[in-house]
């Protein structure tokens, strides 16, 4: 428990830190609060008094009921705009403070490292950032409405009582913690819950994420009433956390309304007797009691908003989880500069392993000389995208060194190392968006013209020019109806844009029919000159010019040299070599 | 939005129950000012101790009564808000998953997303609450009207005069506000968008240093997003100061028409006070209103967006030919009991038949298939090569008929594909996409997929057919090895075996591998094939791939172009004949490379 207390204790420390910067529109709401309840307060006294002069039948003082009232009426309008006021302060600060939670959670996405992105789902990380932020906000506009003028009510209502009646202000002050402590015990037993809720919520949205990002592979296997079914799974469990979450932290608005019923009635019991004895008038007790209502009324709302906020802090605390998760190590400071001219790569015993049980890389040494082209062949799963994974740094080597012109690359800026790279990889990502901006996305700055150029001599140019709206054409959600072959070809039109000084080329042309391969390759060849490229493919025919081949098994090097040489060599890669024209 | 409605069947009885029990609580809470005026008219005037304390115990009892009702009725509305959203949830991506491939890539993935989860929770929310107050909040604004025409009916009248002024407010208020949430949804929908896609490209995104440009292209849309919530946030805060104002507007007229009527003995004080109290319990009760209404708009409108996707139809109608129609062409299991009788009946229909075929995707500006015919036996191997965006991956989609053709028709077995249910064409056709899928699970899990029926022996055969042996014995756990999510922790190339394995797993009478080897390396490449071929029978074969040597040994090679047939025929034959093959072919095999 104690822990759990903690946990929440940090979650919301944390929301305050958001809410500081808006401190001058919380002071505000504030105010307004305080206006506008000290006025609601103060509408049942004027009404009081009016009902005191309404003795009995010709003793109504018509002058001095109009009086009030005219008072009554410029409360009352000042009350509403206050109240306006109030809710308009309130609005912006939660929703400022939840844009400021998703977008802190966004970036913090982007300096994650890779690690733990590739082992959390992304339904489940979007769930995060969209539905756990929602419903944070959410609570927190309740929490911030009802809890201001809740706590102003309870106040002001004090204030009134006491200088109504002490003794009877006592006997309310005495009851109504009791509605207090109900609360209290309800809200503890409920966060778990809403907590339960919450985690259940991310893992269906993960599964939704992948099945139905993934639609075709399911309806190809016509398994969507297997997919269904373990959908309903989870559907199940989350129906009964909610339901529990939800009803229990449901009752607590009517127990302490009837906690509050109960110091009504307790006010009219003692009240009514005050008037017997004479110690009040009617009009007292009427606005008394019409107090005791307003005075109790903020404690079972501020519960309810206690149960409110236990669900946004939920929420909030796994959000939170994510941004407070360990960042990539930071770039190195002061980071070294690169040389205008890169191309000298060299690994020293390098060691790399995805999980320390298995190990895959070990003691990898490798010296590429700058306009070198190295390719990388091998069986499936030897470790060739591990290589790429490590260069680009989009994992850190566990021991040993990779440097570029003698620099540590952990002492160079993301930034720059990665810039000096251009890459293709097999799995094609496009955005959502236009042609144009996609192809642009390495250089914003490049002219329709250089645009145009890159994509002819992606090969890109004809298939782009019959789309309906040519390089305008919006593609949609991972690419639309491009096919795999085409949106390749754009993915290389993007690096032929940028031209960077080190090229990797993973499987970059395995879904390109081989005839426009071959043309690609030609303005490939014409790019790589001057440039360290590395090769990553199948296709042995489009790496035979390398000027070195690595043969890589199980994480190391077992062959390398030129083609003729690894051919004379009758080894592995011959055999691979040969297998090609075997039938 | 009201036609989700019929979800909530099942909870019939708990809809119905949760406001009733509330509107007994709610009928107990307007006797209290009764009680008051009593002791006020009653107990104080006569000043009797006895009745006083007696009209506090009957109060008393009335709370106690009303927290009984008032937890059955949150239990009720609990019960039918989660029940309504768990069935709504399961209707909708029921519904989801019957959508054909054209709705899939018209609607995108994220919007789906949203619908499923934060705009099914709001309208979770809205219905617990609805149920909550949507009875008890008028009751009690209509109940206390009553109430005050019994204490003085003329006083009353002001009662009548205000409700009609706040139906307009509050009803104002929600038509303006429910296209502003929908567009509150819809931006969230964008800002969903950002980063899923941020999270799946996140290594191209990190090769090209675009971190800052993302971050900034998210913060956009938050921005966009947190405009509309507080244009619509500053919207529904004029509902409390506006029923404020004229609830108390309504005060004062009632004390001043209270006072006349004291004035002239027609009223006491203590029913002034009483008529006071009523409009004050209407004021306490519209503000909870307010917070229902806001609530309930946004269901209103997440709701609406939710029945959007339900109306979406597929546009696929499913064939309703009958089961012996289709036995000829049956799957798995099955397979050699009928190759007996497929032999001696020796079905003259061709496994495939494409006549006149024109092919072209929802929005699109051309065909990506014009007039392809051609004709497959049974046990044939056909290969499928073509060019970048020739058509060859829209082709093959067309048999297990993911799309529907615009002219022409596909027949498998001799019968038009649309004739046969969904179900039983998936089942007849095996295919093997691009992009290699696992799900999460073990890799049994996954082979399963292929045919649920399948044995641990049909298993082995179908991962030695693809030559994913290593893959999955080579691990710790064989096939029970943990598959993460979109199949991570493999390489591409094992993923391409596994889901090889996976179309193998299940038989199927027509097996297409829709340029499922890229990842491979040759000697693989070319294993797979030929286990492919001694496994397969009376299995039919076709093979995209870009790779001559893949489909070189092919019964027919069909040459795609532009989307049109460039030739068909053998290797020899095409070689001799076809332009464009030859092309492909000398660029791969060099000639001076021939031995």
């Amino acid at each position: 428990m104690a822990m759990k207390k903690d946990g929440q204790k940090k979650v919301l420390n944390q929301v305050l830190q958001y809410i500081r910067p808006h401190g001058g529109l919380v002071l505000m709401s504030l105010l307004m609060a305080v206006i506008s309840v000290a006025l609601t307060l103060y509408i049942p006294v004027l009404t009081g008094q009016v009902i005191d002069h309404i003795l009995g039948p010709g003793n109504v003082q018509f002058k001095e009921i109009f009086l009030i009232m005219r008072t009554m009426l410029i409360a009352i309008l000042v009350t509403a705009a206050a109240q306006w006021m109030m809710n308009v302060c309130n609005n912006r600060i939660v929703y400022d403070v939840s844009r400021e939670v998703r977008e802190q959670a966004f970036k913090k996405i982007e300096i994650l490292p890779l690690s733990y992105l590739d082992t959390h789902s992304s339904g489940e990380l979007v769930s995060r950032v969209i539905a756990d932020v929602d419903q944070f906000s959410d609570g927190l506009l309740m929490g911030f409405t009802q809890l201001f003028t809740g706590v102003v009510t309870i106040a002001g209502t004090l204030g009134f009582m006491l200088s109504v009646n002490v003794m009877i202000t006592l006997v309310v002050v005495v009851l109504t913690p009791v509605s207090l402590l109900v609360a209290k015990y309800i809200t503890q037993k409920t966060y778990s819950m809403f907590k339960l809720q919450s985690e259940t919520r991310g893992e269906q949205t993960a599964l939704i994420d992948e099945m139905i990002g993934n639609q075709k592979v399911v309806q190809a296997y016509g398994q969507e009433k297997k997919v269904e079914a373990q959908f309903d799974e989870i559907n199940e469990r989350l129906r009964k956390y909610s339901l529990r979450a939800i009803f229990f932290s449901s009752i607590t608005n009517p127990a302490t309304r009837f906690v509050n019923s109960l110091v009504y009635t307790g006010v009219g019991l003692t009240g009514a007797l005050a008037v017997v004895r004479g110690a009040m008038t009617v009009g007292q007790l009427s606005a008394f009691l019409s107090y005791a209502n307003q005075y109790t009324k903020p404690f079972n709302e501020i519960s309810g908003v206690v149960t409110e906020l236990q669900n946004a802090l939920a929420c909030a605390g796994r959000v939170f989880e994510l941004i407070d998760s360990p960042a990539q190590t930071p770039d190195a400071e002061p980071a070294e500069v690169l040389p205008a001219e890169v191309g000298n790569i060299t690994l020293e015993h390098v060691d790399f392993s995805y999980t320390p049980e298995k190990k895959l890389i070990e003691d990898f040494n490798l010296q590429v000389k700058a306009g070198q082209r190295v390719a990388i062949v091998g069986p499936t799963g030897c470790g060739k995208t591990t290589l790429i994974n490590l260069l680009m740094r989009f994992y850190d080597v566990n021991d040993g060194k990779i440097r570029i012109e003698g620099i540590d690359i952990q002492n160079l800026k993301r930034r720059d190392l990665r810039s000096s790279y251009g890459m293709v990889l097999q799995d094609t990502w496009l955005r959502s968006g236009t042609i144009r901006d996609n192809i642009r996305m390495g250089r914003p700055e490049a002219t329709d013209e250089e645009v145009i150029q890159a994509a002819k001599d992606a090969h890109a140019h004809s298939f782009i020019k019959r789309l309906p709206d040519g390089y305008d054409t919006i593609i949609g959600e991972n690419g639309g109806n491009l096919s795999q072959g085409q949106k390749q070809l754009l993915c290389i039109a993007r690096v032929m844009l940028c031209l960077p000084p080190m090229l990797i080329l993973d499987e970059a042309t395995s879904s390109i029919d081989t005839r426009t391969e071959i043309r690609i390759q030609k303005a490939f060849q014409k790019m790589m000159e001057g440039r360290t490229s590395f090769i990553v493919a199948h296709r042995l025919s489009t790496i035979r010019n390398a000027d070195v081949i690595l043969v890589m098994k199980d994480g190391n090097i077992i062959e390398q040299g030129t083609h003729k040489e690894l051919l004379a060599k009758k080894g592995f890669y011959a055999n691979l070599y040969n297998s090609q024209f075997a039938h | 939005m009201l036609k989700l409605l019929k979800y909530m069947k099942a909870y019939r009885k708990e809809s119905i129950c949760a406001p009733l029990f509330k509107l007994l609580e709610a009928s107990f809470e307007l006797l209290v000012p009764l009680v008051v005026a009593k002791i006020i008219d009653v107990g104080i005037k006569n000043q009797d101790v006895g009745y006083i304390i007696r009209m506090c115990l009957l109060m008393a009892a009335l709370g106690l009564i009303g927290l009984v009702c008032s937890i059955t009725a949150q239990y009720f509305s609990a019960k039918a808000a989660v029940g309504f959203a768990t069935k709504l949830r399961h209707e909708l991506f029921a519904h989801i998953q019957s959508l054909s491939f054209s709705e899939m890539d018209t609607i995108g993935t994220s919007t789906l997303i949203t619908r499923m989860t934060s705009d099914i929770n709001q309208v979770q929310s809205g219905v617990n609450l609805f149920l909550r107050l949507f009875m008890r909040s008028p009751f009690i604004v209509f109940g206390a009207m009553i109430m005050a025409f019994t204490v003085d009916a003329k006083a009353a009248l002001v009662f009548v005069a205000v409700i009609p002024v706040l139906c307009v407010i509050v009803f104002g208020i929600m038509l303006i506000s429910i296209p502003v949430y929908r567009k509150v949804q819809d931006r969230l929908d964008q800002v969903v968008g950002v980063t899923r896609e941020n999270l799946q490209g996140v290594r191209v995104i990190r090769a090209f240093c675009k971190e800052p440009q993302e971050v900034r292209k998210f913060e956009e849309g938050n921005e966009a997003l947190v405009k509309i919530q507080i244009l619509s946030g500053r919207i529904s805060a004029l509902m409390n100061p506006l029923t404020y104002i004229v609830i108390n507007g309504g005060l004062l007229v009632l004390l001043y028409v209270g006072a006349g009527r004291v004035d002239q003995g027609i009223l006491l004080q203590g029913s002034v006070v009483a008529l006071v109290n009523y409009i004050s319990q209407i004021l306490v009760e519209l503000v909870k209103l307010a917070n229902l209404i806001i609530t309930v708009t946004k269901a209103i409108a997440c709701g609406n967006r939710i029945q959007s996707i339900m109306e979406t139809e597929s546009s696929m109608t499913d064939g309703t030919m009958p089961e012996e129609g289709v036995s000829a062409g049956n799957t798995g299991s099955t397979a050699s009991g009928n190759r007996k009788s497929g032999l001696s009946s020796a079905l003259p229909e061709p496994a495939v038949a494409f006549e006149n075929v024109q092919f072209r995707y929802k929005g699109a500006g051309a065909d990506s298939l014009s007039d392809i015919s051609f004709t497959v036996k049974k046990g044939e191997t056909v290969g499928v090569i073509g060019g970048t965006g020739s058509g060859k991956t829209s082709l093959v989609s067309l048999i297990p008929r993911f799309y529907d053709v615009r002219e022409g028709c596909v027949k498998v077995n001799g019968i038009d594909v649309r004739k046969y249910p969904l179900e039983t064409i998936r089942g007849i056709v095996g295919i093997v996409m691009q992009k290699a899928v696992l799900f999460q699970g073990t890799i049994r899990e996954n082979l399963l997929w292929g045919n649920e029926n399948a044995t641990e022996e049909d298993m082995r055969e179908a991962i030695r057919a693809a030559q994913a042996e290593d893959v999955v014995f080579g691990a710790k756990d064989g096939l029970d090895t943990v598959v993460e999510q979109e199949g991570r922790n493999f390489s591409g190339g094992q993923k391409q075996r596994l889901t090889i394995a996976r179309a193998l797993v299940r038989r199927p009478a027509i097996l297409i591998l829709d340029d499922s080897a890229s990842a491979l390396d040759f000697v693989t490449d070319a294993k797979l094939r030929q286990a492919v071929k001694e496994l397969s029978g009376q299995m039919t074969v076709f093979i995209v791939s870009q790779r001559a040597s893949s489909i070189q040994h092919a019964d027919k090679i069909i040459v795609l172009d532009d989307g049109e047939i460039a030739g068909i025929g053998t290797h020899e034959e095409l070689l001799a004949g076809c332009e464009v093959y030859q092309e492909t072919y000398y660029s791969q095999f060099p000639k001076e490379d021939q031995e």
